[in-house]
């Protein structure tokens, strides 16, 4: 396991003033609520904004509707759009994961379909992993795809899929040959592309705790899909869906989802001060601080091509710990006479949303199982 | 880390790591001064590293000098290297010539590291740095059983101010990043040995590490193990962007994170090595020792939150992120 003290981008202040005061205009309106939801927030009027701004698939070649920029300001524009908490659920996935995946394993007319309109802030995408019997043991899922005259037929079902009954695709890993016989189950799945206003689709939303429509069953029912609806090789989707994962694990989302929460925290402190709380809000900004190296730490190897698997999974359960207690700090130090009404909205919203910070993305144990076979206790 | 970063520390490793291991350290914890380790640290340079090239030194920067002390750590820092480095760059940065042997810093009631073995006291009032003869000693110790003794300064050799860019607070600055540093390094090798033993302490018919409960706990050790190294690596590169004093902001946020760390990394490893790991016998104490001693010098987790919170509460919750990467090291690439 190896940490590099980060690079920053060159003249990072300029690209964060320019988003500073486009944020400030476009988050004049959100609720303390919205932002406590940060990239849980789904708003495709605001993902359009900052398409057009150029803030979405940044680092993409121009052809295909990007901007040909480095990951690391890719990583300015992420941490300042998570800084004030805003709603980017629409293009988060598309621009974390699935474009990343479509250029680099999609055929050219895949990436010139699909890439711009993510680009755009136009076209949103959803993950389609997990299934009722295959959470964390991922490979145990059972939705497959057979192939006939025409393509391929989709069958099974996807559970948990956060924003599948707003999202245009859904990236699925399905299985299109059986696992062989005493072979490693990771053989024999495969990636597709699948449009998700295709007949045979059903997307039942799933209620949350908190009362919100966040994540769905999707259920496939002969669903018909092109050939070219293969996303990379057949046979190669394991592989393929966690190749990406060093990006999906290590970025500033896995940190600071309940950061705006501390900037109202202050004020709220401010205005109702509580003897010993420069001690807790130190101890906090002192782990952010660090944190935020180990995250860019693990950006700049990506961005040298390295793949850093175990230290995005350490970056994630340390930012995940950070941002679970994060909210339970503050309560320690105001109760809630004393918080301000927009600290105890944050909060009621964050004390609902926290459970999924060590779940979505890889459970803490699956990330500690990673860590630990590195240590070489596995 | 650069070439000449990893020569140095590979140097280093070798030299301490040669001249006895835990052996050694059983020796400093019952009084003796590793007389051998200290002539091989100052045949390879390591005394005026510190020192500018022009004040006859090695120039090394803070942040080689933290990968040097993290490797020391490792070792568990059997001998006042740190502080004499330290101490030379001060004196050397005053215009004061730095004088041969082990070096005692003395700043304020805090105790002098190896105080009763030091050759010259360098004494920090404010911004002022001055060398005296060492003058009557009252000996102490630490919970690691390191020599901090009461040190009180003799006769003084020489006296001047410290250049701005050291500011009023460089000593407990720079024991700030020094202790940091060690328990970086006793924290990698604690998690080193507890793996170890894991792999090799069966229970049930197997390795203890082959169960998940163990092998959870050691993983969250091993992310707080990273974030010391990390949060070192910050503070030192800020000390050579900044100075020490421009610095502050990462030390204090260092030493918070090294101060968590050593609590929950030497909870976790006598967890894992249960009744053996508490004997005297057996080599773990020697570095929990070390760390629960280093996590009270320098300033505590406490002390540094306090001043980072009040900062970031007096510049309000709009500043907070702005100020934070407003520290980023800027055209470095």
């Amino acid at each position: 396991m190896r940490f590099d003290l980060p690079d920053t981008p060159p003249d990072s202040e300029a690209l964060r003033a320019e988003l500073r005061a486009f944020l400030s205009e476009a988050g004049r309106n959100w609720s303390p609520g919205t932002r406590a939801r940060s990239w849980m927030g789904f708003n495709r009027g605001f993902s359009r904004q900052v398409g057009e701004r150029g803030w979405i698939g940044m680092t993409w070649p121009k052809k295909y509707g990007g901007h040909e920029r480095s990951s690391l300001e890719r990583i300015v524009v992420l941490e300042e759009m998570l800084a004030v908490g805003a709603p980017v659920g629409a293009h988060w996935i598309g621009d974390r994961q699935s474009g990343p995946l479509i250029l680099r394993l999609g055929t050219e007319e895949q990436r010139l379909r699909i890439l711009p309109g993510i680009a755009r802030g136009e076209l949103a995408f959803c993950i389609g992993l997990s299934e009722p019997d295959a959470g964390s043991d991922l490979a145990a899922l059972r939705t497959k795809a057979e192939r006939d005259s025409n393509g391929w037929v989709l069958n099974g079902r996807k559970i948990w899929t956060t924003f599948a009954h707003k999202s245009d695709y859904m990236i699925a890993l399905v299985r299109t040959s059986p696992a062989p016989e005493g072979g490693s189950r990771h053989a024999g799945l495969s990636q597709f592309l699948v449009d998700l206003t295709l007949p045979g689709i059903t997307i039942r939303p799933i209620r949350d705790l908190a009362g919100e429509d966040s994540f769905n069953e999707v259920t496939f029912d002969d669903v018909k899909l092109r050939p070219d609806d293969l996303l990379g090789q057949e046979g190669a989707g394991w592989a393929q869906a966690t190749s990406e994962l060093g990006f999906e694990r290590s970025g500033p989302d896995r940190y600071l989802s309940s950061f705006p929460a501390l900037s109202t925290g202050i004020d709220a402190l401010n205005a109702a001060p509580q003897p010993g709380a420069e001690v807790t809000i130190g101890r906090m900004v002192a782990r952010l601080a660090t944190l935020r190296g180990m995250s860019l730490s693990v950006g700049g190897m990506l961005e040298r091509g390295e793949s850093p698997q175990v230290e995005a999974a350490l970056v994630k359960d340390a930012g995940n710990l950070f941002e679970q207690a994060l909210p339970e700090h503050l309560r320690n130090l105001l109760d809630p006479g004393d918080a301000s009404p927009e600290l105890r909205e944050m909060l009621g919203v964050l004390a609902q949303l926290a459970p999924t910070f060590s779940l979505r993305g890889g459970t803490r144990e699956i990330l500690r199982g990673i860590i630990a076979r590195d240590l070489g206790l596995r | 880390m650069n070439d000449l970063r990893s020569i140095l520390t590979e140097q280093v490793d070798r030299l301490i790591g040669d001249a006895g291991g835990i052996a050694l350290l059983r020796q400093i914890e019952a009084g003796e001064w590793p007389a051998e380790l200290w002539a091989g640290l100052e045949a390879q340079g390591l005394a005026l590293a510190l020192v500018p090239e022009a004040a006859g030194g090695v120039g090394l920067s803070w942040g080689d000098a933290a990968a040097i002390w993290q490797v020391l750590g490792r070792h568990g820092a059997p001998a006042p290297i740190a502080e004499t480095m330290l101490a030379g760059a001060l004196l050397a940065s005053a215009g004061i010539e730095v004088p041969e042997g082990p070096l005692g810093l003395a700043c304020g009631s805090a105790a002098v590291p190896y105080g009763r073995h030091v050759a010259r006291i360098v004494l920090l009032e404010g911004n002022t740095v001055a060398l005296h003869e060492p003058g009557e000693i009252r000996p102490a110790g630490n919970v690691g059983r390191e020599p901090r003794d009461a040190v009180m300064p003799g006769p003084r050799i020489a006296r001047a101010l410290l250049p701005n860019e050291f500011g009023p607070r460089a000593g407990l600055l720079g024991r700030a990043l020094i202790r940091s540093a060690v328990i970086a390094g006793a924290l990698e090798r604690v998690l080193a040995l507890t793996v170890d033993w894991a792999n090799t302490r069966k229970q049930f018919g197997r390795p203890i590490g082959k169960f998940q409960a163990v092998q959870q706990q050691l993983a969250a050790m091993a992310g707080e193990v990273a974030a010391v190294s990390v949060a070192v690596g910050q503070a030192a590169r800020a000390a050579d962007a900044h100075g020490l004093s421009g610095a502050a902001f990462e030390i204090g946020c260092a030493k918070v994170v090294a101060g968590e760390a050593a609590t929950l990394g030497a909870a976790t490893a006598h967890q894992v090595f249960a009744a053996i790991g508490i004997t005297e016998e057996h080599e773990l104490h020697h570095f929990t020792r070390r760390l629960w001693s280093w996590r009270e010098e320098g300033g505590t987790e406490r002390f540094w939150a306090a001043e980072i919170g009040r900062a970031a509460l007096s510049r309000g919750g709009a500043n907070l992120w702005p100020d934070l990467t407003a520290r980023d090291p800027q055209g470095s690439n």
